[in-house]
């Protein structure tokens, strides 16, 4: 304050002219935002093209082409010994309704008068689905009074020719395409403009069980859904219990010594420790050691349990935290015991943070694949699991392992269906989130 | 207190399911990647045709497989496991040290493994001395044993374009690989000679691995995913050149340019008659100690060698399989529960 010199340097500055050092940080302060205006430009341009090709690849998925033809169910055919008994019917094997779906398909072609130069048996045979023979066969096993007639039978075509309607073959690439061939192309077009194939939304892309690698056009998410609903479901019933018993008694009654050090410590590597290790826990633990079956979705369940509580436990400790103490003393104060304490006020007040904690929780369990390859359940599994109990003990897929498996076969119509099965599993986590913002909006309250 | 009613029931829910845990209504295989698709079509048409439940089928190498058919008996363990190479001694000792005393060996079919390169990419004819010559850590160059020094296919041989070499080779863990090394590379070692130089020098032992060895200057590239990871590469690389399943190639021919090996296009037919020399058998392994606890699993083990499913013209010889013309030989080891090992 004493210093002469300070008046005669501050009287040189005005304040309508900008010196030096503030046009500098004023210009830093720009940069910086424009850094960060840069950051969320390059993370949502990243977004929209992971978005752009995932559903350029993957809408395709939810259309699939269906042919309509009659088909005369030849008695001599599925019944050769002509008692109508579906135990001897149930000898023939399906290639034998393959080659009546062969004939039908043939004599549709006669009779719509439609020409293709080339066109051979194996073009016939594989222009419909495999599927569609043990369709027909079960229909007629469950049915016997169908043999002998003719009935108009709707089918999926082959993956080959669902890609020509869907132009991902094209008549060159199926010149050079040794599973199909340009006459099985001109009968597609032919067939499609005279609408007995007809391309429509694909409901058995979400429902039905996955298909082998030879039938990607049967191929679905319905068990895959289904197994992770179920893991989805243990992962609450047992890691929020656990969790918000964990963390209340961390954070209201337990003492502040070494031991809860450790364990809170414990507790945030445990969030950080890399998910196959959890897979490998699952198979020594749950699986070699107290006997549970592979491929099940409970073991699956347990270890995206493990992976998930301590998620669990750091959002509701947060969550107990940003409770006000007032509300603790309040409470105390008039008499309530530290159980009604928490019970009554403080866990109410923090249940939107848990909650959103937990749905986070569980949607990042839902995206989980390395955990269950070590339990089996990187499988191909194509029988639904029963209603639970039962059920989280017969095998199951889930969606981000039915996703890597499409990725793996070779039939580049897989990779259409893994795309699909990307929008489904996206579909999902954007529900959970939004499910999570909801829950956070509908209750939060601000102090 | 919901809260507590909520943890009850959820372990009273977990306690009933483990009581439940004894039975298994499915049957378990696992094994080679190379079986995986057509132990999946298998699974899938011995559901269609049967009132038993689809099996299931997992991959993680044939190796993998094996050791868990072999870890033991009874409901936890695997019921089958497939492997593109035959079961090894200390395999099949383990096996039988861990109470998995019956094991039935059936081969289903053969597989081809074929050299592609994208479309985009030059007509080749390789050899396997080619081949071996581009790829081995060590080659004879004017009478000596030299670190590879090609950089080009014309360098290998001067009526093979010229281009650079780059070729996309199964990882070690794959049992692709194995063929790769002992149909190719140890084939194009003996006859160009070069195994002669190697044991000369290095003794015989040396040379059986030093015939096998890559080069490491990042020519030949190991892949350690599936061909999906393969065909990307050799779509993205006019000179890349990739090893593939006979299968996964028949998949995608609207993509890939085969190159004849000794002048023999890989297809179905000529990797069936042996005239097309790089390709091996595959095969299931069979538990027969699960055969009266495993519900379906003699039937599938029947099933799968059919002739209607595993035989030409049936769903398996559609997707890829070579069909084995000793067929019915697997056929009457599961009806007559052929023991391996004797007994």
């Amino acid at each position: 304050m004493s210093d002469p010199a300070m008046p005669a340097a501050r009287a040189r500055r005005s304040l309508l002219k900008t010196d030096p050092g503030t046009s500098r940080r004023n210009a830093a302060e720009r940069r910086f935002r424009a850094y960060g205006a840069a950051a969320v430009v390059v993370a949502m341009a990243a977004l929209a093209a992971l978005m752009f090709t995932v559903f350029r690849d993957g809408a395709s998925a939810f259309v699939q082409a269906r042919a309509t033809i009659p088909v005369v169910i030849a008695a001599d055919v599925v019944d050769p010994d002509g008692n109508r008994d579906p135990a001897e019917m149930a000898g023939v094997l399906t290639m034998s309704y393959g080659r009546l779906l062969d004939q039908a398909l043939t004599r549709e072609i006669e009779r719509r008068n439609i020409q293709v130069e080339g066109l051979t048996q194996r073009d016939i045979t594989g222009f419909l689905s495999a599927q569609a023979r043990a369709d027909l066969r079960r229909a007629v096993l469950a049915d016997p009074a169908l043999v002998g007639q003719e009935i108009e039978w709707r089918m999926m075509t082959s993956s080959r020719v669902d890609g020509m309607l869907k132009g991902r073959v094209t008549r060159d690439t199926a010149a050079r395409d040794a599973k199909t061939s340009v006459a099985q192309y001109d009968l597609a077009m032919a067939l499609r403009d005279q609408g007995v194939v007809r391309a429509g939304f694909n409901w058995r892309f979400i429902t039905a069980p996955d298909g082998s690698d030879s039938r990607p056009e049967s191929a679905g998410l319905g068990v895959a859904i289904l197994g992770s609903l179920y893991m989805m479901l243990i992962v609450l019933v047992l890691a929020l219990p656990i969790g918000v018993a964990a963390s209340i008694w961390l954070e209201e009654f337990a003492p502040k010594n070494r031991l809860t050090d450790v364990i809170e410590v414990n507790i945030s590597n445990l969030a950080a420790v890399p998910s196959i290790v959890f897979g490998i826990l699952g198979l020594a633990a749950f699986i070699n050691f107290v006997g549970l079956p592979r491929s099940a979705p409970i073991v699956g369940g347990l270890v995206l349990t493990l992976m998930t509580l301590p998620t669990i436990i750091i959002a509701t400790r947060a969550a107990l935290k940003a409770v006000p103490p007032s509300i603790r003393d309040a409470a105390l104060g008039v008499g309530a015991s530290r159980m009604q304490t928490v019970f009554h006020h403080v866990l109410p007040l923090a249940m939107p943070g848990i909650l959103t904690g937990t749905i986070l929780g569980l949607a990042q369990a839902l995206g989980e694949t390395a955990p269950l390859m070590l339990i089996g359940m990187v499988a191909f599994v194509s029988t639904y699991p029963s209603a639970p109990p039962q059920g989280l003990l017969d095998p199951a897929s889930a969606l981000p392992v039915q996703i890597y498996n499409w990725t793996q076969r070779a039939d580049p119509a897989f990779f259409e269906r893994a795309s699909g099965a990307i929008i489904v599993l996206l579909a999902f986590l954007l529900a959970m989130n939004l499910i999570a913002i909801w829950l956070r909006r509908k209750f939060e309250r601000r102090w | 207190m919901s809260l507590m009613k909520i943890l009850a029931s959820g372990l009273a829910l977990l306690a009933v399911s483990a009581t439940g845990a004894a039975a298994r209504a499915q049957i378990q295989l696992a094994g080679s990647s190379t079986v995986l698709p057509y132990a999946t079509i298998a699974a899938e048409a011995f559901a269609d045709n049967t009132d038993f439940p689809a099996p299931v089928v997992e991959g993680g190498g044939s190796g993998a497989g094996i050791k868990q058919f072999c870890a033991g008996t009874g409901p936890r363990t695997i019921d089958i496991a497939s492997s593109s190479r035959p079961i090894t001694r200390a395999e099949l000792a383990s096996c039988h040290a861990n109470g998995v005393a019956r094991v039935i060996e059936l081969r289903i079919g053969y597989d081809g493994i074929v050299f592609a390169s994208g479309m985009g990419g030059p007509d080749f004819a390789l050899t396997p001395q080619d081949i071996h010559r581009a790829l081995a850590a060590q080659v004879i160059v004017d009478g000596q044993l030299v670190a590879n020094p090609a950089v080009s296919w014309a360098e290998v041989n001067p009526a093979l374009p010229a281009r650079q070499i780059a070729v996309f080779v199964p990882g070690t863990k794959h049992g692709t690989r194995e063929v790769f090394e002992e149909k190719v590379m140890a084939a194009g070692c003996e006859i160009s000679g070069t195994r002669a130089a190697l044991a000369a020098a290095e003794g015989q032992d040396a040379a059986r691995a030093a015939c096998v060895a890559l080069r490491t200057d990042g020519r030949a590239v190991d892949i350690d995913g599936d061909y999906t990871e393969t065909l990307a590469r050799v779509d993205s690389n006019p000179d890349g050149i990739g090893v593939f399943g006979l299968s996964f190639y028949e998949n995608n021919t609207s993509r890939l340019r085969v190159a004849p090996i000794d002048g023999v296009v890989p297809t179905v037919a000529s990797v069936a008659s042996g005239e097309y020399p790089v390709s091996r058998p595959l095969f299931l392994y069979v538990k027969a100690d699960h055969f009266e606890t495993i519900p379906g699993l003699r039937e599938f083990a029947g099933f799968f060698a059919l002739d209607a499913i595993a035989g030409p013209g049936g769903p398996l010889a559609d997707y890829g399989l070579v069909p084995d013309p000793q067929l019915a030989e697997a056929q009457a080891a599961v009806a007559a529960e052929k023991i391996m090992g004797g007994n």
